[in-house]
């Protein structure tokens, strides 16, 4: 007897029993699926995270207060000194090779234009913030040198907050006030889109020296320094060291920006690994039902078994004709799965703020690994099935 | 003269006996049965229930295997042979026909009746060609595709015996196979089994009912797995003369 044959009478048994082929299949769908979108999930959200860190431009230093050791342990006491601008002013004056520093404080506050009002995040910097950062401008202007000297209140908008305060009008000249102090709108920015990256259209950008007098506070969070060129970086970094080292002992932390995405895309990369094995875990109870399935289907067609080898079938005909059976289960039910997985996938990228991202590797993986499920659970019933006694599968009752 | 003088002997057993060791005690099935069986004879087996009639034809069918003694086909001892190479044998040479008709569930009666060519590596219009051809032979032509539920229990086991024909075997080997039917289906059976016969294919009917015995040429009994007696059929029952002399509005279809 030949493949297609075996194949054909594996059809026809599972056609048989429809219902419980389905609810068989049920197992390895959910089990594939959820692989599928898992994985995607981990990897959309992993490509957008890293894809930000990149939009940040290239060649940035960070430079934080308190000492992180590396890992992403969530244990570090609260810095005891926190940096302030003359640290940033000392790096652009004493570091060579540095084509911007920036100081960055942020803070919540509410912003009122007449009778609305919401709640933003007040993203402070000076005038070479535009060279760190990517929004672009859809209309007015940045704040100047000048403004950031004399801590002018002026602001610039992100899409959603203009939008919310000013629908359908443009914003540039507009009067608002944030935490009750009057501002002059002199921008506004275009959308980043949705999904993660939604919360920056809902910040505002002041000066960071407005931004201290409104918060009422003498430091900043965050100094972001940019190499002029990437041979800088490394340089760059030792000589921020070195500049601030004697203010600061070793309270103080540089990341460069490929530390910062190798260290988030190792942690992505070992949480999309864990989703998938969690989903990899479900796709082997869907084996075991197979297994469990199989089993009984074998019992079931003992008789049958039983009739075919008294007309000829020889081990291996009844043993491909079941592991076929099995076989086909999975992948029938892993097919379905990926398609499911995949639709799910793109529902969820368009309906929600989780970007997912469908790689072929996790397909193919998914359809093997259903595909080796059969195998691997079919051979064993299979194998139970082969090895029945003719006589003693044609007297069973 | 012996209706077997003179012919080749298709199946042979020398001494076989049949033992199951059933909670400690042993249970004697067959103790030492020589049996020959001739090229184109109908032969019955006959004794009463538990004498050991069944076990024997599964031993002379290749399904079942001696504890002890040998059984030769067309001269060639089968007792060293793999279960593999047993079912090529069964395939080629022997067809079943049982009591309990045990088609195929759910599995049409051309199917049913192609799975010996299956196994036999017959492929394609040509096994459906045998098929059908089988089915008609048997005067269920007409019945291809219809399903065992839909078919009654004397249809069911014309189609059986169109399955053990299909791959034009050297012997049918029958148990009981009018045991599950009403009078006329048996006679039907009979009748067609009788056929066969005349065609040339050896058959060997197993019975416990001497009357369905007296349609073999010869009747071999046995009483507690031993044969106890062999004896030629006088005048031997015609199912077809029966046939006629039965109502003629019970016609089975
Ligand atoms: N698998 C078995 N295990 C134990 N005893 C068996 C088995 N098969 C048959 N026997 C015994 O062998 C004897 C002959 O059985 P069988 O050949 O079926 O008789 P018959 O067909 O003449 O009615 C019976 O006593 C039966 O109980
Ligand atoms: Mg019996």
């Amino acid at each position: 007897m030949n493949l297609p044959e075996a194949f054909r009478i594996a059809m026809r048994a599972l056609a048989a029993n429809k219902a419980r082929s389905a609810l068989t299949m049920l197992g390895v769908i959910i089990g594939v699926a959820a692989v599928i979108l898992l994985v995607a999930i981990g990897t959309g959200v992993q490509g957008e995270i890293t894809g930000q860190i990149e939009g940040l431009g290239s060649n940035l230093l960070f430079i934080v207060p308190g000492q992180y050791s590396g890992g992403m342990g969530g244990d570090q006491a609260p810095p005891a000194r926190r940096l302030t601008l003359e640290d940033a002013d000392l790096i652009s004056r004493k570091v060579e090779g540095v084509s911007a520093v920036v100081p960055v404080l942020q803070g919540g506050a509410t912003i009122k234009a007449g009778n609305r009002s919401m709640r933003v995040v007040v993203a402070a910097g000076n005038e070479q913030g535009t060279e760190v950062f990517t929004s672009t401008l859809a209309g007015g202007r940045h704040y100047r040198r000048s403004e950031v000297q004399v801590a002018a209140r002026v602001v610039g908008l992100g899409s959603r907050v203009a939008e919310t305060l000013f629908p359908g009008k443009d914003p540039v000249g507009q009067r608002v006030s944030i935490n009750g102090q009057r501002f002059t709108v002199i921008g506004y920015y275009e959308s980043l889109g949705g999904g993660l990256s939604g919360d920056q259209d809902s910040q505002v950008y002041i000066p960071v020296t407005t931004a201290q007098r409104l918060f009422g506070v003498n430091f900043i969070n965050t100094i972001v320094v940019k190499a002029a060129t990437a041979d800088d970086v490394e340089r760059v970094k030792s000589e921020i060291r070195r500049v601030l080292t004697p203010r600061y002992g070793e309270e103080f932390t540089v990341f460069t920006q490929e530390q910062t995405l190798g260290l988030l895309s190792d942690l992505l990369g070992t949480l999309t690994y864990m989703l998938a094995g969690i989903a990899g875990i479900s796709l082997l109870v869907g084996g075991i039902g197979i297994m469990n399935i199989m089993l009984v289907s074998v019992t079931e067609r003992t008789r049958e078994i039983g009739i075919r080898k008294a007309v000829g079938a020889r081990t291996y005909d009844i043993l491909s004709q079941f592991v076929i059976e099995a076989v086909a289960l999975s992948v029938l039910g892993g097919t379905v799965g990926i398609v499911l997985g995949w639709s799910g996938a793109a529902a969820m990228a368009r309906f929600t703020p989780v970007p997912t991202d469908v790689t072929p590797w996790a397909v193919a993986l998914a359809f093997f690994f259903s595909a080796g499920v059969g195998v691997f659970f079919g051979v064993y019933p299979a194998w139970k099935a082969s090895r029945l006694d003719p006589i003693v599968a044609l007297r069973y009752e | 003269m012996s209706p077997v003088a003179g012919r080749e002997v298709v199946l042979e057993t020398i001494g076989v006996s049949k033992s199951y060791p059933l909670e400690g005690v042993v249970v004697n099935a067959l103790c030492g049965v020589d049996l020959r069986i001739h090229r184109g004879e109908m032969v019955s087996i006959m004794g009463p229930s538990g004498s050991g009639k069944s076990t024997l034809m599964h031993i002379v069918g290749l399904l079942d295997t001696p504890t002890e003694g040998q059984v030769l086909l067309d001269g060639e001892d089968v007792s060293r042979m793999t279960p593999n190479q047993l079912a090529a044998l069964r395939n080629k040479h022997i067809g079943f026909v049982f009591q309990a008709f045990n088609l195929l569930p759910r599995t049409t009666a051309q199917a049913n009746v192609e799975l010996p060519l299956v196994y036999g590596g017959v492929s394609g219009p040509e096994r459906a060609r045998r098929a059908v051809e089988a089915l008609e032979r048997v005067g269920l032509g007409y019945r291809t595709g219809h399903f065992p539920s839909q078919l009654s229990g004397g249809q069911q086991q014309r189609v059986a015996i169109a399955r053990a024909l299909v791959n034009r075997p050297s012997i049918v080997l029958a148990d009981e196979p009018t045991g599950n039917l009403d009078s006329r289906s048996g006679v039907e059976v009979m009748a067609m089994l009788q056929d066969l016969n005349a065609q040339g294919i050896t058959v060997v009917v197993v019975t416990h009912d001497d009357r369905i015995a007296r349609h073999a040429e010869r009747i071999v009994h046995i009483l507690d797995g031993r044969v106890r007696s062999e004896e030629i059929v006088a005048e031997r029952v015609l199912a077809a003369e029966e046939l006629r002399s039965m109502p003629p509005e019970e016609v089975a279809g």
